[in-house]
């Protein structure tokens, strides 16, 4: 059984974001980025089901020339081999990434692909269901708990809606999956293993050539207003607390359960 | 003690009836076991232990227990130095036991042991292993993640590693902009960048370096967490990432002496980072200031009952108890006394080793915070009648003992005061 991971870095909020002149791109000058939350998740959930039935687990990573921190990452969590996918002089958007990861993948045996089901910086959660149509593959995002039948040959996974309803989907293999997030907190990738990692490892590569096209053009980028809406309260420690006091009894919380 | 294996004896006595001095101790009251030699004892987990790099002197371990009543941790629950050499004797390499995390490697047992057991190296050597399969209690791992991402462990953005200094009062110059070589380099450190009690310290030490008129300057953005506590709490790789990025800072720039906020940072460049090529004169702030003390103008005086809290890595582990004592003797007004644990027999704040972020973790296991109970023995000491100082040299305390002053019901007792700040305070005009 072959799983394959997509995954990408995203900027690090610990940065406070700056638009740049144009309007249409953030400052990057002084970003440090960090694997997307969401694909952590696609990334945990393939490592628990090799631990779960001894699949082989593959990352692919389209190389802006700065993932290798991030696929050394991988193998230091459990992966067993890493790809870099084409030549980008940066992250590309969704439509073009899920191009890139598709001619990869015509080279890769999977199973099953498994990548986030969206980004910080995309949101548009994409690169999955694009990425199957590519391929000619059944998709299914927005999903948890996945699980391999004994016979390698479906998986089931779980979607959940509102009001704690969740609905058990099963899925023809192979299959492409947006994750939501994984059964545990993606594991902890110590530095050292990542360091020595990244002295030794032979990173694979997949050539590809795509045009950048068909993805969503940002317009413009800014900053959201401050209106109205939220009272700043002032004062001493007193006063404020006398104010929080007064709210809560004017919204009739805490009241012996009045609302 | 779970899961240990059970080492059977020849056998075992024990007397049906049996009545002492009137007592009744029959049955299982007077049992008795035959001799059990150590052979008997796995021996894997103590070699495993002992195979680590640092972790050698486990064996050297003979149970007189004169740790016990040191250990700060002991004081609070049910860990103790010597039991831990009992529990790997018993075939626990400690991987999976809570009590591999309780050490704060204060080094007060290390002080007192005939053998040399040092958990300061046994600690971070059995903590790798675990680092490095996983077995990190979470919130470690978050600061973990933090030091690697940002460079420090509060998360923060390490553009904003300076912005403390708008509001120092005086010009605070970044070396890279000086351009030129400088007599003190002064390393900053997390806490005294970041934290607002931390910022405090950094203020007051900006205003006493530029009355001196010292030749200093900052890093500035370039500054990374020293990586000591990370090192200590088993993550050596990442300890070395933080340390070439800070060594990789201080070859850019000519400075005569690395001053330091921080012991932690103190004893990282000290006494770790030579074996990673850097090596030059490094000194805690009291110990860069003392000699400077005739030269120091006050002008007010602050009358306080003080107490000072030796801080591990510059008291007991780097042998530093005079420097911090004699800026205290300085400052007009202060009346200095000592806590009962002091100088080398210092009692632990909790925060060292890594302590400083497993607080959830350590709280399940123990009775009271090391810092609450450091707190009662500040009030003891000098907060009975009115308001009393508890002086410190370490940017780690603080935070914590504020905290541990308000959960302890001791606010009006008891303020905490970094020694820069007291300082600082008696350099100022008397307020009206």
């Amino acid at each position: 059984m072959d799983l394959v991971v997509l995954l990408k870095l995203v900027p690090d909020l610990a940065e406070e974001l700056e638009i740049a002149a144009d309007g249409r791109d953030l400052v990057r000058d002084w970003l440090s980025y960090l694997t997307s939350e969401w694909d952590e998740y696609a990334l945990e959930e393939a490592l628990q089901l090799k631990g779960a039935s001894g699949a082989t687990v593959t990352c692919l990573a389209l190389d802006t020339g700065s993932v290798d921190e991030l696929l050394a990452t991988c193998l230091a969590r459990g992966a067993d081999r890493v790809v870099k996918v084409g030549a980008f002089e940066r992250a590309p958007d969704s439509h073009t990434a899920a191009r890139a990861f598709a001619v990869a993948l015509k080279e890769i045996p999977a199973d099953l692909i498994l990548t986030g089901v969206q980004a910080i910086d995309d949101l548009d959660g994409q690169v999955a269901p694009l990425l199957a149509a590519a391929l000619g593959l059944p998709h299914v995002s927005v999903v948890t708990h996945i699980a391999l039948a004994g016979d390698g040959r479906t998986a089931t996974v779980n979607q959940e809606y509102a009001g704690g309803l969740v609905a058990e989907f099963e899925v023809d293999l192979p299959a492409v999956l947006g994750v939501q997030t994984s059964r545990e907190a993606p594991r902890y990738a110590p530095v050292s293993r990542v360091r020595q990692l990244m002295k030794t490892t032979e990173y694979g590569t997949a050539a590809v050539s795509v045009e950048a096209d068909g993805g969503l053009v940002v317009e413009a980028m800014s900053i959201p207003e401050v209106t109205g809406g939220a009272e700043m309260i002032d004062g001493t420690v007193e006063q404020i607390a006398e104010r929080v006091a007064t709210l809560i009894r004017e919204r009739g919380i805490g009241q012996g359960g009045s609302r | 003690m779970r899961d240990l294996p059970v080492i059977k004896v020849d056998g075992v006595l024990e007397l049906e009836h049996a009545v002492v001095d009137g007592v009744d101790i029959s049955g299982h009251w007077n049992r008795m076991f035959s001799q059990r030699a150590i052979g008997a004892y796995p021996t894997e987990a103590m070699d495993w232990v002992t195979g680590l790099a640092g972790g050698e002197s486990m064996r050297d371990c003979y149970q007189c227990g004169k740790c016990v009543p040191v250990c700060p941790v002991n004081h609070v629950g049910d860990y103790g130095p010597r039991k831990l050499n009992v529990k790997v004797l018993r075939g626990n390499n400690l991987l999976d036991d809570p009590d591999l995390w309780l050490c704060t490697t204060c080094g007060n047992c290390y002080r007192v042991c005939p053998k040399e057991v040092n958990p300061l190296r046994i600690m971070p050597a059995i903590r790798e292993q675990a680092v490095l399969q996983g077995k990190v209690p979470d919130e470690l791992v978050d600061v973990f993640q933090k030091l690697q991402r940002t460079g420090n462990p509060q998360g923060e953005s390490p553009r904003k590693r300076a912005d403390w200094i708008a509001e120092a009062g005086v010009p605070v110059p970044l070396i890279s902009e000086v351009g030129r070589p400088v007599e003190v380099l002064w390393y900053v450190s997390d806490y005294t960048s970041y934290h607002p009690r931390g910022k405090d310290a950094a203020r007051a030490m900006a205003r006493v370096l530029t009355a001196l008129g010292v030749d200093f300057a900052i890093l500035g953005n370039e500054e990374r967490s020293d990586g000591d506590s990370a090192r200590l709490a088993g993550e050596s790789g990442l300890f070395e990432m933080l340390a070439e990025q800070n060594i990789k800072a201080f070859n850019k720039y000519q400075f005569k002496q690395l001053v330091v906020m921080d012991p932690h940072a103190f004893n990282a460049f000290k006494n770790e980072y030579p074996r990673l090529g850097w090596q030059g004169e490094v000194l805690h702030y009291t110990q860069f200031l003392a000699p400077l003390v005739d030269r120091l103008q006050f002008q007010s005086r602050v009358e306080v009952d003080v107490t000072y809290h030796d801080p591990c890595y510059l008291g007991r582990n780097n042998g530093e108890f005079d420097a911090p004592r004699r800026l205290l003797g300085a400052i007009p007004g202060v009346r200095l006394a000592e806590m009962p644990h002091n100088k080398k027999n210092g009692y632990c704040c909790g925060g060292g080793g890594g302590g400083m972020w497993l607080d959830g973790f350590v709280a399940d296991h123990v009775t009271e915070r090391l810092s609450e109970r450091r707190v009662r023995e500040a009030v003891a000491t000098v907060g009975m009648d009115g308001a009393g100082v508890l002086s410190v040299a370490c940017p780690y305390e603080p935070s914590r003992f504020e905290d541990a002053v308000k959960s302890t019901g001791n606010d009006g007792r008891l303020v905490v005061r970094d020694i820069i700040e007291l300082l600082d305070q008696a350099m100022q005009p008397a307020s009206a």
